[in-house]
């Protein structure tokens, strides 16, 4: 038997990745469908001289993650809908501030506390918009375990690399599902580690100074330099600041760090597009219905493509309008009410011609509900 | 290989899930198969309907769930009741004595066992209801090995209970031997 061969749940599987790829410290709030995330993080830390701690409410998770990181930790929360929710507060915060952190959110069906233990994935624009205020977001998805486990460690690297939150959006289908997968070999994925400042001890180090390169190094809180770490509107020594100037340098620093980057952010699977006449875009578990119906009609020589978006957001519309330009018609495949379709319309050639397959009852998306919007569309009739 | 749908069904605590989830093991790690396990419930931890899918191939799986199943295992009337319908024409159904009365002729092979009453005789615990069923279900099917089954109980469950999750086992490969 192959070592790393294992058969586990999709919740266990982001967390050997974000081991893997270096988190030694973690703080939650349990709640279905991402409590096995918080399980096996209490079993795992322990054994590798990590820090699990169990919170009192969401806002405290994300905030003492917040603050561990700022310590130099690589760090992470999950959750679900309601959970993320209340994280809103925090996660606006982290982003002004600029703090390296992971938060999960596990999708459940229905809004509010909808369907605990059922399927959705309606945090979507949740995930871009749910925090006040002008910011960008990197927001992450997966719709099989291996990919899990990749995209996992890339969150982490993002993270580093852009100094801001990232928000794997997984769904209760990617999480409780067991499935074959292969723990990669240490190496194997490259990892980001923290940038941190040249500046020594007893030189004035300004916190909120890019370099040349638009990257922040940090200097961990504690240690060598003593600084202010705000959510308000602040200078580079990170003091809050009401000066016009200074405000607008700062928006435009948080926005186009990750907006000006978005073809490098963007992670997506491609099958069969360059001759697809109809093309799925799909995401998450939903895009494995998608490629079932894709590998299916296949076989049977039709001419069906799927792009299934990793990086939901920034949103890769130029990607998009790239790869279904020469489409005879889209058909976005998603558990909602039509989330990602809205951005697909405003980027594709002919926004008349995308079409939505889904569903918002808590219940997975079958081939079945994906081929009845086909036939509606190729005019048979359902 | 034909690709294997199952269905497991019945009630919170009987170990549904655990069940499938080792069948599914054995498949994966000790039978080099490809295999998907999903499950769905309530929001109690015990009682309440579930219901816990599996498929086993030696191609990729990408739609996880199971619409018909080829081989369908209900626990409790209520299972019964609802998913009878959905069972493959040709398939197999395996129902308990003790919790099911049967009353639709379906298009399968209809095995009623008395796996619970014979756990309750041989072993005198009803927790391993679940072993006696999976034992039963590879008896009829030879869809795994026995040993694949033994050693994911030897990784999965406390070495303490090995010995009866053990013994139920092979009493279920008996009773499902004998309609091979």
């Amino acid at each position: 038997m192959n070592e790393n061969l294992k058969f586990i749940q999709g919740n266990e599987f982001c967390v050997e990745a974000a081991l893997y790829a270096g988190l030694d410290f973690y703080a939650g709030y349990p709640i279905t469908p991402s409590t096995e995330i918080l399980e096996h993080m209490a079993k795992r830390l322990p054994e590798i001289g990590g820090k699990f701690l169990q919170m009192e409410d969401e806002i405290a998770s994300l905030c003492a993650i917040i603050g561990a990181s700022l310590t130099g930790h690589k760090v992470m929360t999950a959750t679900s809908g309601p959970g993320f929710s209340l994280m809103q507060e925090a996660l606006g915060y982290a982003i002004m501030a600029e703090i390296p952190c992971v938060i999960v959110d596990v999708q459940r069906g229905g809004s509010s506390t909808g369907i605990p233990t059922h399927v959705g994935q309606g945090d979507v624009m949740q995930a871009r918009w749910g925090t006040h205020g002008d910011h960008a977001i990197i927001v992450m998805t997966a719709s099989n375990h291996q990919d899990v486990f990749a995209i996992t460690v890339d969150a982490f690297n993002l993270a580093e690399t852009y100094r801001t939150p990232v928000i794997l959006l997984f769904d209760e289908v990617v999480g409780h599902m067991r499935e074959r997968i292969f723990i990669p070999a240490k190496g194997e994925i490259p990892l980001v580690e923290r940038l941190r400042t040249s500046v020594k001890k007893g030189v004035d180090f300004h916190p909120y100074l890019p370099r040349e390169d638009g990257r922040l190094p940090i200097s961990d809180f504690g240690e060598a330099h003593r600084y202010n770490v705000t959510g308000m509107v602040h200078d580079m020594w990170g003091f809050p600041s009401d000066n016009p100037k200074i405000a607008y340098g700062l928006v435009r620093h948080l926005v186009d760090k990750i907006e000006n980057n978005t073809d490098k952010i963007a992670r997506y699977k491609e099958y069969y597009l360059e001759d697809a006449r109809t093309i799925l875009i799909s995401y998450g578990s939903a895009a494995r219905s998608a490629l079932h119906v894709v590998e299916n009609r296949r076989s049977r020589g039709e001419s069906l493509g799927l792009l299934e978006l990793q990086t939901l957001w920034p949103f890769p519309y130029s990607l998009v309008q790239e790869k279904c330009a020469d489409a005879k018609y889209v058909v976005v495949v998603e558990m909602n009410a039509g989330q990602v379709l809205q951005s697909v319309k405003i980027c594709v050639d002919r926004p008349e011609r995308v079409f939505l397959a889904n569903r918002i009852d808590g219940v997975f998306i079958t081939p079945t509900d994906i081929r009845n919007i086909l036939r509606l569309i190729e005019g048979k009739g359902v | 290989m034909e690709r294997h749908r199952l269905v497991f069904s019945g009630s919170g605590g009987q170990g549904i899930i655990t069940a499938a989830v080792i069948l599914a093991e054995a498949a994966v790690l000790y039978e080099n198969l490809i295999a998907v396990q999903t499950q769905s419930y309530g929001a109690e931890a015990r009682g309440g309907a579930t219901r816990s899918d599996v498929i086993i191939s030696d191609s990729a799986i990408y739609f996880p769930k199971v619409i018909q199943p080829n081989i369908l295992v209900c626990l409790t009337q209520e299972a019964y009741n609802k998913f009878n319908p959905i069972i493959r024409p040709g398939g197999l159904l395996i129902t308990d004595t003790r919790y099911v009365k049967t009353y639709m002729k379906v298009d399968a092979q209809q095995r009623e066992l008395p796996m619970y009453q014979t756990v309750m005789d041989n072993i005198g615990t009803s927790i391993v209801f679940n072993m006696c069923m999976l034992g039963a279900l590879i008896g009829i099917t030879d869809l795994v090995k026995s040993e694949s089954i033994i050693n994911v109980l030897k990784t999965s469950i406390p070495s303490d209970f090995l010995e009866i999750n053990q013994k139920a086992l092979d009493l279920g490969i008996k009773m499902g031997n004998a309609y091979k």
